[in-house]
């Protein structure tokens, strides 16, 4: 699913976050967003997603302008996060966690406890692709740092996204977690649009096909990573002394 | 790794259930009737503590606002038996419609706030309810209370003896509790703890998350009118205090000492109060209150979870 943002802008107070950002990321791609902190990453996130309204520009998915569509509607829409730091239901067990996105997407949500045995097959099926195959019976609470970013990337994906967005998904994972999302992520069917943000260069250069260098608000640079690699602009915003 | 804690086994749960039935059904046959009337109070009591803690414990919306369902549902109730029938299960339907009503009119408000926000505004649900209470007399009888509520009958039989009014009130008892646990355990309940956890993630799950709290806020002022409606056939009177504030409070009290979010805590919790106040109580000069002050001051610190916290950990 194609994602286009227009001359996207967000002040808060006397900071513009996000200044006149447009962007555009194209069906299949695997589309990174760097930049140093407080580049407004995340705010630009949310703003694709629905939790903050822009204060000019547009948003728009598959060519539908979703710029004033609540946060429920875009993921009906297909939009599915992981947040950096997770959020999750910490006194469910991983299993349940997982099985809430399921069924908000495949399932009914009924007043009658029943059986559904294809909500549990999905929800093991999705533990499984993240490496938690063993863990769902485990409270959220006595999950490890790395095990829980795992399970929020798990909840992202159980709602079958078309467009996937991933707040430093690898940020706090040991080397073997990175290792396994890295092989997830690259894994994952060209159906599935993916948007991510990420600290970690090795992880953006191994699974980008573009990059986006955001910094003070601004788009800094776009291209293929190679292209990236090599401005001295972004090496500058990167090292400090920007501009 | 947590182990999973070791299975109880199979028939454990429903044989402890059917044995406290069995108790509970037999009080009229060994107790006498004042007492077999306090066992009723407090299951009518513990019926409004478990449809509050459905509220507060599964779905993280603490009402202190809730006793204004369950007079709607009385008073409705008694009405319905004075100037209609008094036919089972007729008065008991309509205080659980008329408390479903009440939650309707006023949940859509309370339901867009949060935290302390949704408590003052349940708490000023309440007490303008307590108001509408005094103030209605032709239909209410003002600060007299509603009088003269006739028995409830099955057929043409009017339920006079006390032992036969438990077994209506423990049967509606069973069948509401009932009700609120399978509720609790359906893909419904479970969103419900997903919202009490992290309501901007539900959000974000594609949750419509304001829908579904005022479907439980509904549902549970509907069994909170239901145990209104037992009231009206078990006191056969009612009067604004059932509404007001003071009854929120040691509903959600009940809940507090039960164990949060455990729904058959809360009962163990309204047994409490009710020991407290109507059979401790009146042989303290009225100072039954402070004694209940005592005992949440020694739960709070030795049991931080209730009693529910003693027995599961799981299913909070």
């Amino acid at each position: 699913m194609t994602l286009t943002c227009h001359g996207l802008r967000r002040r808060f107070g006397a900071l513009t976050a996000v200044d006149d950002v447009s962007l555009s990321v194209t069906a299949g791609a695997r589309h990174a967003l760097i930049g140093p902190n407080g580049a407004g990453k995340s705010t630009l996130f949310k703003l694709i997603t629905g939790l903050l309204r822009s204060d000019s520009g547009r948003v728009s998915l598959a060519g539908q302008d979703v710029t004033t569509a609540s946060e429920v509607r875009r993921c009906r829409l297909g939009i599915s996060q992981a947040m950096q730091h997770a959020s999750l239901f910490p006194t469910l067990s991983a299993a349940e966690n997982v099985t809430l996105a399921v069924r908000r997407h495949e399932g009914r949500i009924s007043w009658m406890p029943r059986r559904q045995p294809s909500i549990h097959a999905r929800t093991d099926e999705v533990l499984d692709q993240v490496g938690l195959a063993d863990r769902g019976r485990v409270q959220v609470g006595a999950l490890s740092h790395g095990e829980r970013k795992q399970l929020e990337v798990a909840l992202a994906l159980a709602c079958r996204p078309k467009l996937l967005l991933l707040d430093e998904p690898a940020a706090g994972m040991s080397a073997a977690e990175r290792a396994g999302l890295v092989a997830l992520i690259a894994g994952l069917p060209a159906e599935i649009t993916v948007l991510f943000v990420e600290h970690d260069l090795d992880v953006v250069f191994e699974l980008a096909d573009t990059v986006t260098v955001l910094n003070l608000g601004r788009v800094l640079l776009s291209g293929d990573p190679a292209a990236v690699r090599a401005s001295d602009e972004v090496r500058q915003a990167y090292l400090g002394g920007a501009r | 790794m947590t182990p999973a804690a070791p299975q109880p086994q199979r028939w454990a749960k429903p044989g402890v259930v059917a044995v406290v039935l069995v108790v509970l059904a037999s009080a009229p046959l060994f107790l006498a009737p004042f007492a077999t009337s306090t066992v009723s109070r407090i299951l009518v009591f513990g019926l409004l503590a478990v449809s509050l803690d459905l509220l507060v414990g599964i779905s993280g919306l603490p009402s202190l606002g809730h006793a204004a369902y369950f007079g709607v549902g009385a008073y409705a109730a008694g009405w319905v038996s004075i100037n209609v029938t008094s036919a089972i299960p007729v008065p008991l339907l309509v205080g659980a419609v008329a408390g479903a009503l009440g939650a309707a009119l006023t949940g859509w408000i309370t339901v867009r706030a949060h935290g302390v926000f949704f408590l003052m505004l349940t708490l000023a649900i309440g007490e303008l309810l307590h108001q509408l209470a005094h103030t209605w007399e032709p239909v209410t009888g003002g600060a007299n209370g509603m009088a003269g509520i006739p028995p409830a009958r099955v057929g043409d039989q009017p339920l006079v003896v006390s032992g036969y009014v438990h077994w209506y009130v423990l049967a509606a008892f069973a069948v509401g509790v009932a009700v609120v646990l399978v509720v609790s355990r359906s893909p419904f309940g479970l969103a419900l703890r997903g919202i009490r956890d992290n309501e901007p993630r539900m959000r974000a799950l594609g949750y419509p998350t304001r829908v579904y709290k005022y479907a439980v806020f509904v549902f549970a002022g509907s069994i909170a009118g239901m145990a209104g409606a037992l009231l009206a056939a078990q006191q056969r009177l009612v009067t604004p205090a059932d509404v007001g504030f003071a009854t929120a409070a040691l509903a959600l009290l009940a809940v507090v000492i039960g164990g949060v979010g455990t729904l058959w805590g809360p009962v163990i919790g309204a047994a409490l109060v009710i020991l407290i106040r109507d059979a401790i109580g009146p042989g303290l000069d009225g100072h039954g209150t402070l004694v209940l002050g005592l005992v949440f001051i020694a739960v709070v610190y030795v049991l931080p979870r209730g009693f529910g916290g003693l027995v599961s950990r799981r299913h909070r």
